[in-house]
Formats: C-alpha cells, structure tokens, sequence
C-alpha cells in the first residue's frame, strides 16, 4: 500500500521544550490513522507541521511519496491536507455556504450563492453531513458547525483530513455519525488522521494507531490486533485500571452537607432551565448526575455555586442557606466549584499561575491586610500549591493559558481542594485530559470524599460517573428523571433514562 | 500572490517591548513628519531643534510644557484607569468640564472665606464629585443595562459642553460674571482661591502638577497591590472568571468610571485654579483635553507613570507649537505630527501582540 503522508524524524523545539522529538508517522492511503497521546505528547505540534502552521526544525514530511516544505497552510491545503481544528474556525454571522468558501484564494468578487449552495448539497449528501447551506452557523448545534467545518474542508479537494480532537465536542449519537462519515471518506479513497486520546473511539473508528509519548514515537499498530488496555498502556507507559474506585472510609449520608429543595433557575435566555429539583448529597457521599450535555447541568451547576438565581427554591450547605445569586455567599459557605468551562470560567486565563491560585481567596486575612495584597504570602501559597499538585508550570507567573490542559486543571483543583470545602461540584471535570491526568483527578475526587467532603459529580461520561459515584441521579430536560445506587446501576437503564424514556417504578 | 510578510502571534510579550515599541513609534513618526515637512520644503532637522528648544530646552520652556501638561496629565489618567478594565471611557472632556463647573462653584462660594489650603481641597473636592458623579452615569447605565459606555460617554460630553454654554451664554448663572453683559464669560474665582505654582531649580511647577504625580501613584498602587486592582484585572480578563470567583463585577464597573471621571474632574478643577481662574466654556471647549488624554493614555500603553511623562512631552509639542506658530511655522504642523505619533503607536501596538516574520518561499518569488 502507499503512503499518503510519511514524516520522518520530525523534530521540533521551543523556548525550553522539545515538543516533537524525532517522530515517525507513516499514514496509508485510504485508511483511518489514529494519533494517540497524551496531552503535550506532540500530537498538536505533529499535525501543525503537517499543516504548514510550524517548520519542523528537523526531519521530512512526504506527500504521496514526494517530498514537501510548507510555509503556510496554504502550501499544505494545495498539496491536499485540510484540518478540522478542535475549535472552529467560523464566522457565526455567515451563512454555511459563505463559510464554505470564505478564504478561498480564487473567490470571485461576487458569489455564485447557488453554485456553492448546490456544491455544499453534494458534498453533505455523498458523506452523510447534514447542513443546510443557507442556515448561518449562530443557529446551528456544535455537532453541525464541526459538520460545515469537514464540508468546508473537503469542497477545497482535500484528500487527507486531520481532525483533531472531533468528538470532544459531541454527544455520543453524533460521534456515531462522524465516525460513519469518516469510514465513507476513506471508502472514497481519502485519508483520515484523528487525533485523539479516547482509547475506545480510537479501536471504534481506526485503522490503525499510532502512539505518541513525550514527543516520540512509541509504535503503530493495527487496531485489530490491540485493545484499550494495551493501548492505555502504550500511552502512559505503564498499566492503567479502569474499575471501580474503592474507597477506604464509606459516605455518611446521616449528615447532609448539600441539599437543594424545589430549585428552579433560567437559562441565559430567560427560559427555564431547572424545574423543581430536589437533591440532597451526604458527607463524603459522590452523587453521580448523568444527563446529555444541554439538560440543565450547567445551570444546576452554576445555580448551586451562586452564579446564576434562582426563580424558586432554597440551598443548605450543611444547614445554612446559600444566598441566591451570590457566589461569595457560596464559597463563604464551603461550596468548591470546578466548573466545565475552565480556562474562561474557573481561572482568569490571562493571569498567572498565583493570582490563579488565590482568585478565591484573596480576600483572607493571609493574603491581604487592609484590603493590600499581600504578594510575598501569595507567591507562598502559589509555590506550596504547585509542588502538592503536581503543576508543571516554569513558575508561578506564568499565565495559566500557557499550561497544558492537564495542567491547567491540576491549578484549578488545588485551589478549590486547598480551599477545604464542605461541598464539592465538579463539572466534567476528566473531560479533555490524557489518561495520566485523568487518574489524578478521579484519586483527589476520592481522596477529598473520604476527608468527608459531598461531591457533586456532573457527567456525560457514564464510566466514570459509574465509577467514582454511591448514588446517581439522571438529568433530563431540567428535571431529576431518575436515582439509582451506583452498584446496582444498569448502564442500559441509565442510557434510557438519559434519552428521555420513562423506566416503570424507577422515575420520580 | 503571496505577501512577503506575515504576522505570527507571540506566545509571550517580552518585557523590552514596553518601552521599545513607543520609542520606536515616536521615531517612525518623526521620519515621516520629516517626509510631509520635506514635501513643503522646510528642513526637518531645523523644525525640530526649534521644536526641541521651544518645548523642552530651558527653564522658560519647560515651565510652559508642564503647565501645557497638567490637564492631559489629568485627562490621559482618567482614560488609562477605566480602559485598563476595558471600559473604554471617551467622556474624560465632558467630565474634565463637569469638574471644571464644580470647583468653580466651590471657589465662588468659599474662596473669600476659608484659608487658602482649605479652598484647594474643596475646590479639588468638588470638581472630583462632580466629574466622578458625571462619570457614575455611564456607569451604572453600563452595570445595569449593559449599554455601550463607548457611545453613552461621548455623547455625554456633548451634553457638557451645551451645559457650559448654558451657564456663560445663554442664562444669568452663578458661573456668569454680571459685569459681562456684552460679552459674557465666567465669574473669576477670589484670588485667596488661586492655586500656588512652586519654582523647583527655575522651574515654575503648578500645584496641580504634583498632585497628578500623586495621583499617578495612587492609581499604580491601587492596580499593582490592593484588593480592588485585582479584581478589575480579573473581571478585564474574563467577567465569567470575576462572577465565578464572587467578584461584584456591577459595583466594580461603576466605581472605575467614577474614579476615571473623578480624575478628570480634578484635572477640571486644576484648571480653574491653577490656571484660567474662573469657568471659561469657550477656552475648555477649544482646547479639548479629554480627547488628547484619550492619546495620551495610549501612547503610555495604560502606565499610569508613563501617562504624566507622556503628557509632558505632549504638552512640549503642543506649547512649541503655540510658540512657533507664524508664516514660516503652520499651525496644523503639530496636530500633523501628534497624529503621526498616535497612529504610529498605535500600529506599534500590533507588534507587541505579534512578530513579523517574512515569507520564504514568497520572498524568494520576489526576488
């Protein structure tokens, strides 16, 4: 078979790091080649060489067998290679079509609307992408808009499409549909690069993979011949465990430390987002809350966290009530909050690692006197923090949105885990992270039960929920649908539920 | 076709751009202020040093630019503490004149009265409550209804300036002068109201210049060390992150204006009291301060040091303008040249967010 990109030794440095570190990938024609890796193992840093974004300091990139140097990703768009960014890169004012051909070099002044509209019917039809070329993209889900982003890619002839990270933004449903629309692509003869860490997507909708670790090569294998555990282990180097957390001091729901009665909230726009939701979560307890992402978590997050209002209802953390809208009352009252949306939400990004670490807790008499900053005690908590988390950060003033993902992260739990919460409500908060990352937050989510802390855990990954939780709750069009003790939990049921059908004697 | 150059985000912003991007702006304004002075057939090299002398060689000249400086000391503060939280606060002339207005009327009703420290701080006072009040408006109408404080605050100094009108023109006001039926103007302010100049080494320094230095102060360590410089850094860098983290990011928004519109103000009151000794609509509404202080701000990238020595040298400018204007000197050559300086500042600006790097394979085609 012939290869449709081989890269050779890619080697690429920055100021104080050696992201790609003599990589070698060799990609066939016609096939699903997955990139596998942790976070910062140089699997972003590889597929922006490939796209012309980054020179590779060292090394070579063969396009069909021949040679190639892009100094745009113009270069790497004529030679056949489009990227679906994880983030999208569109206009929401446009419509699909002008999307469609938006920085196209060749564009007349003015557009033949129907042309393209009939061009973007085509290509939707013979992959299976639902768009409508004339909705403009403010009014499509994100599954769509990832839908116009591969439309947009292919109407410009590419032969080889990197998608990186493409489910991240997905419901399971329409994860199943991107991975029939990949398998038509390369049924057509084009190629298809996934980048992603999701061990079971990958052996799902791959060929073959190819492991990254520390910006080397680890091996490629045939998807066939490998499963998630050899996998797993290929990408941390070492064996990972999947099975239920046992936990060393068992959840005391004698003593209530959150309880929400008959809470209602809006959504941004005005609607009701929760309906009369009644939950109560003990000391040490993990309450799991399962629901497709868009059912009201976000709020019941924020509204628990004193972010959002409520319309009707009261929160207690343990026996005081939580003033409605008020996030200081919230955090005054021992509410920890890792919030979905973590570099714009849970930190200030721009801002170092330090003024990051102290955003709660600024106001203490230990780090401001006479309401001045007291920097040296700061920088003291920040230098404390890193070293107990594990940050890996040059230093404490560095911006936050310079971090790695997994990093990122790891600063936000040591500070809402330093705080020495009563209650903790954490939203995804696995979500995006390689598997290394993923096994420290699960233990310091265990670790914070067993110190006696009630724990709010809202996610669309049933696995994990599966895992950590005592107790899981089913969320489906702001309502509490279903609960269920974890043990006894039945994946299928849970799905239903989560789907909106009605399981008899379980709903509420 | 391919451009030979392109621009590349920095990952970081060196530290050394803070001060080589202005000075190198200034410089690329220079040269082309050469190229325009060339083109009319003046040596450049000539109407500089003139430029130099006039503005800032000798005490004489100095003296002048300083004074020329204090209201765009006071005018580019007020711009750089609310665009620093990225309220984009453009009233500083309507609340510089709201100032003005203020301590007028607390120099008529005190001025013969109290001791003269006594009149300085309630002069300075009022004015600061009044710019700051006028400033509050934008505020709250920005906190609480989320309406765009770029086009409240601009239309307010419209609103400002009839206001001036009003007082000297168009009614028989307390600001007016009765003696001044035919021509009317402001009411002088008793002389026990004057602000007091000090001569440091030959050099006449206004009162009001010291406390802008003061107030330059003030605001870097209210931003760099408090509590409340903290959580306007949050909130400019994500409001989400401010309303997570308990921030009130309303009252916050509110007070920064109204601080930014109390500087302004006091920058008014300076130059009732340092200056024109009495409210002189026409004089403020010429000389446009708070526009000028919006540039003033810029060009010292929102440091509130940097705004009153960038003031100084702006006030430099303008004062050998005044000096050098005549038959061989037009007057439109300083606001040509201050204008160069803020566009090329503010292309600058581009560079401290991105890097230029040439396009090989382009370059090559080129060649």
């Amino acid at each position: 078979m012939t290869s449709a990109v081989r890269m050779t030794g890619i080697v690429k440095r920055f100021p104080g790091v050696v992201a790609n570190d003599g990589v070698d990938v060799d990609i066939r024609a016609g096939e699903v080649h997955a990139l596998l890796g942790e976070n910062g193992a140089g699997k972003s840093t590889l597929s922006n060489i490939l796209t012309g974004l980054y020179r590779p300091d060292e090394g070579t990139v063969e396009i069909d067998g021949r040679a190639m140097q892009f100094s745009s990703p113009r270069d790497a768009l004529d030679a056949g290679i489009g990227m679906v960014h994880q983030h999208f890169r569109l206009v929401s004012t446009f419509t699909v079509a002008e999307n469609v051909v938006l920085g196209e070099s060749d564009s007349p002044f003015m557009m033949d609307q129907s042309r393209v509209a009939q061009q973007v019917e085509e290509l939707s039809n013979r992959y299976g992408l639902a768009v409508d070329p004339s909705a403009r993209i403010w009014q499509l889900s994100v599954g769509e808009q990832q839908r116009v982003e591969i439309v947009k890619v292919l109407y410009r002839g590419a032969k080889v499409l990197i998608l990186d990270e493409p489910t991240a933004v997905l419901t399971p449903i329409e994860a199943d549909a991107l991975f029939k629309t990949l398998r038509a692509m390369v049924a057509e003869g084009r190629t298809v690069i996934f980048i992603s860490h999701k061990l079971d997507e990958v052996m799902k909708v791959s060929d073959r993979v190819t492991v990254l670790r520390g910006g080397k090569t680890v091996g490629t294998v045939e998807t066939v011949n490998t499963n998630t555990r050899e996998l797993a282990s290929l990408m941390v180097g070492r064996s990972v465990e999947f099975n239920r957390v046992a936990r060393s001091i068992p959840a005391d729901v004698s003593q209530t430390v959150l309880s929400l009665r008959g809470v209602s909230a809006r959504d941004d726009r005005g609607r009701d987002a929760l309906h009369d939701i009644s939950l109560t979560v003990g000391r040490g307890e993990i309450v799991g809350v399962a629901g497709v992402a868009g059912n009201g978590q976000r709020e019941l997050a924020e509204a628990i966290s004193g972010m959002r209002a409520l319309s009707s209802g009261h929160i207690d953390v343990a026996g005081e009530q939580v003033q409605s809208g008020r996030a200081r009352s919230a955090i005054a009252k021992g509410i920890a909050h890792i919030p979905e949306d973590r570099l714009h939400t849970g930190l200030a990004s721009s801002h170092s690692v330090e003024d990051n670490l102290a955003l709660k807790n600024y106001r203490s008499s230990s780090l401001s006197k006479f309401r001045v900053l007291r920097r040296k005690a700061i920088r003291a908590q920040a230098t404390d923090l890193v070293q107990n988390y594990d940050v890996k950060t040059p230093d404490t003033v560095t911006p936050v949105r310079l971090l790695s993902g997994g990093n990122v992260q790891k600063v936000l739990l040591a500070r809402e885990f330093s705080s020495l919460p009563k209650v903790l409500i954490a939203a995804s908060p696995t979500r995006g992270l390689d598997v290394g990352a993923i096994e420290t937050v699960r233990a310091r989510l265990v670790e914070a039960a067993e110190r006696g802390v009630g724990i709010l855990l809202i996610s669309e990954d049933l696995d994990e929920i599966m895992s950590l939780a005592d107790r899981i709750v089913v969320m489906y069009e702001g309502r509490l649908v279903d609960e269920v003790a974890a043990e006894s939990a039945d994946r299928e049921r849970l799905g239903l539920t989560m789907g909106g059908s009605t399981v008899s004697g379980g709903a509420r | 076709m391919k451009s030979p150059v392109r621009f590349e985000r920095r990952l970081e912003q060196p530290k050394w751009l803070n001060w080589a991007i202005p000075v190198v702006s200034l410089i690329t304004a220079l040269v082309l202020g050469a190229i325009v002075l060339l083109a009319t057939g003046k040596n450049p090299l000539d109407v500089y040093s003139r430029i130099f002398e006039r503005g800032f060689a000798g005490k004489r000249a100095l003296s002048g630019s300083i004074k020329t400086a204090t209201p765009l000391a006071f005018t580019g503060l007020c711009a750089a503490i609310a665009f620093r939280m990225g309220l984009i606060n453009i009233g500083g002339e309507g609340q510089f004149y709201m100032g003005a207005v203020g301590a007028t009327w607390a120099g008529l009703v005190f001025g013969g009265d109290l001791p003269p420290g006594a009149v300085v701080i309630v002069m300075a006072l009022s004015g600061m409550v009044c710019g700051g009040l006028y400033a509050a408006i934008v505020g709250v109408l920005r906190a609480k209804f989320n309406t765009n404080e770029i086009i409240t605050s601009l239309m307010m100094n419209y609103l400002a300036a009839i206001f001036l009108n009003y007082l000297i023109y168009n009614s028989t006001s307390y600001w007016r002068d009765p003696e001044s039926r035919n021509f009317p103007a402001g009411k002088p302010i008793p002389d026990r109201a004057d602000w007091n100049f000090y001569e440091v080494g030959g050099i006449k320094i206004p009162l009001s210049f010291l406390i802008a230095i003061l107030a330059a102060a003030a605001i870097w360590v209210l931003y760099k060390r408090t509590r409340f410089g903290f959580e306007v850094g949050v909130i400019a860098d994500s409001p989400k992150a401010a309303r997570y983290a308990g921030i009130r990011t309303t009252s916050t928004i509110v007070i920064v204006l109204a601080l930014s519109g109390a500087l302004a103000g006091l920058g008014g009151a300076a130059d009732v009291g340092n200056f024109r000794g009495l409210l002189d609509s026409k004089g403020l509404q010429m000389s446009g301060y708070g526009y000028t202080g919006i540039v003033v701000a810029a060009l010292a990238r929102l440091n509130p040091i940097s705004t009153v020595v960038v003031a100084v040298l702006i006030g430099g400018l303008t004062n050998a303008g005044f000096a050098l204007q005549g038959p061989d000197f037009p007057s439109g050559l300083v606001g040509t040249l201050q204008g160069l300086i803020l566009f090329t500042a503010v292309a600058g600006e581009v560079l401290v967010k991105y890097r230029i790097r040439r396009n090989r394979q382009a370059a090559a085609v080129l060649a």
